[in-house]
């Protein structure tokens, strides 16, 4: 099934997505990976709670542009590996009340458990394939943090326009990742015995 | 949610057209400054970052079109292909990340390889200006990012491998290898007991199988899978690496290990993990396996996985100087 979603989001909006939907996300993202999500959980910066209530986070870590009247343009901008996050996702999606996360390769169980207590979704998004995701970028909004943690790590928002992404990881706990490996376990454990 | 794509890339000539080095430059290798030879550098990082190597292009449209069609295996392919043709169309990163950036340099006796890594650094700086290339390089504990894609002590990035050759010219190959793609190989020391592998291909096997597995699609999958049987566990890891320069579809000059990898290849892609993960006929691209002596009582199985982006290029200064980019 194909969504079409502008955030902020509503609990209720992504309580109705489920594993396999295919969506198309319009609207502002909030950047981060890792040196924001260590940053996130350990200090729990109050700034952050109107940015990201209700809101998306972003795995990437861009290729930016600084023109010379100083805006910003995003060259390339795919997700990163999400399950480096995994010791932190949970809590930040809690304490934020942040409604989705995307990114690449899915996350384990206590984020699943996150998504299910919060009401948010894991949505993965094509890794490597960052020009054409950076062409879903129509403006840079502001950046936080960009000289403390440098461009890949600091907070960028921006507003994006039918970013396609697919839920992999929904609130009721299925996980189209924890399929795959267990689907995969098996016809491996027959390759071993050959 | 996506039409067929057929994978036509810029041609050649507007490449050349679009190319840093003025026409019929050359490099003098009787200039103990290698005046120029940073632009040329340079001007490999561009085609490098930008444009993919046509049998990994290749590779990857073969590996659609034998999805089912409309699939999410097929349409992720065919936003591969997309992002390919837009990103050599506009001369920008194939990926944001842009890699650790690895560099194999052979050459002729009497080049200073302290002057050619003082032109590798310059032209790492400056397409990193151009954004071709993301700042990759930061301060271990700290995170700090140096900003230039420089270590300041020019011993760890971007990383060089020199090599001196009997032949009158300069090869300089790169290799931008992602994080995400690093973070999954793997090394084995045989025997292992928990996979139940021993010292033999059958347990070479079964660590192959096991990495990519555990890799799932966090790798970014379909990948390319580097693999040297022996050496230590420094050399093991480097050859598995080195080899992954190799072009898809050219058989392994052993013909027991070249049907070693195409077995492997076929094995490994009825394992449904598919691209990104997602589930699908297409988990690897291919797979290149070297063997290397060994110390009697070690027996490590190292394993570089490379992402479906996989950027590398060579470019050969001839004897004249003239460069060619494969």
């Amino acid at each position: 099934m194909l969504h079409h979603l502008t955030t902020p989001l509503t609990e209720d909006k992504v309580r109705q997505l489920k594993v396999g939907d295919e969506v198309l996300l319009s609207g502002r993202l909030i950047l981060s990976r890792d040196v924001g999500h260590k940053y996130m959980k350990e200090e729990k910066p109050e700034w952050l709670k109107p940015l990201l209530k209700d809101m998306v986070i972003y795995h990437c870590g861009p290729v930016v542009h600084q023109k010379s009247d100083g805006s910003w343009t995003f060259i390339a901008a795919g997700p990163t590996t999400s399950i480096r996050e995994e010791p932190y996702q949970a809590d930040i999606i809690e304490h934020y009340q942040v409604r989705a996360v995307i990114g690449k390769g899915g996350m384990g169980n206590q984020t699943s458990r996150g998504l299910q207590a919060t009401g948010a979704v894991y949505l993965h998004a094509t890794g490597g394939a960052g020009t054409l995701l950076a062409e879903c970028v129509e403006r840079v909004v502001e950046v936080h943090k960009l000289k403390e943690f440098g461009s890949p790590e600091a907070f960028w928002v921006i507003e994006v326009k039918d970013f396609p992404v697919v839920v992999t990881m929904d609130s009721h706990g299925a996980s189209l990742h924890e399929q795959v490996a267990q689907s995969s376990a098996k016809i491996a454990e027959q390759l071993m015995k050959s | 949610m996506s039409d067929c794509i057929l994978p036509h890339l810029t041609p050649q000539q507007v490449v050349e057209d679009k190319s840093l080095l003025p026409k019929d430059w050359a490099l003098q290798f009787k200039d103990s400054s290698l005046a120029g030879f940073h632009l040329a550098v340079l001007e490999l990082i561009r085609r490098t970052s930008s444009r993919l190597p046509q049998d990994v292009i290749d590779a990857l449209v073969r590996g659609r079109d034998a999805e089912t069609h409309n699939s999410r295996a097929f349409n992720t392919l065919n936003d591969m292909v997309k992002n390919i043709l837009l990103a050599d169309g506009h001369v920008t990163p194939l990926c944001q990340d842009t890699g650790t950036i690895i560099f194999y340099v052979k050459h002729p006796t009497g080049l200073s390889q302290i002057t050619m890594k003082k032109h590798i650094r310059q032209a790492v700086v400056e397409g990193t200006e151009r954004v071709w290339l993301r700042p990759n390089c930061v301060e271990s504990l700290s995170g700090k990012n140096t900003g230039n894609n420089l270590d300041p002590f020019a011993d760890g990035h971007p990383v060089i491998h020199f090599e001196e050759w009997d032949r009158p010219e300069i090869e300089v190959g790169l290799m931008l290898k992602g994080g995400g793609c690093e973070n999954v190989g793997a090394q084995y020391r045989l025997p292992d007991v928990h996979l139940g592998a021993g010292r033999d291909i059958s347990g070479v096997r079964k660590c192959i199988i096991d990495a990519v597995m555990k890799a799932q699609g966090q790798g970014c999958s379909p990948g390319i899978l580097g693999v040297a049987i022996g050496g230590d566990r420094i050399t093991g890891y480097e050859h598995s690496k080195a080899i992954l320069m190799r072009t898809l579809g050219t058989p392994h000059h052993n013909s027991e290990l070249a049907q070693i990898e195409t077995n492997l290849t076929h094995d490994l892609n009825t394992l449904g993990i598919g691209p990104m993960g997602y589930g699908g006929k297409t988990t690897v691209l291919g797979l290149f396996i070297d063997e290397l002596y060994r110390h009697p009582a070690s027996f490590f199985v190292s394993i570089s996985y490379m992402c479906w982006s996989s950027r590398r290029r060579i470019m050969t200064l001839d004897a004249m100087g003239h460069p060619h980019f494969n």
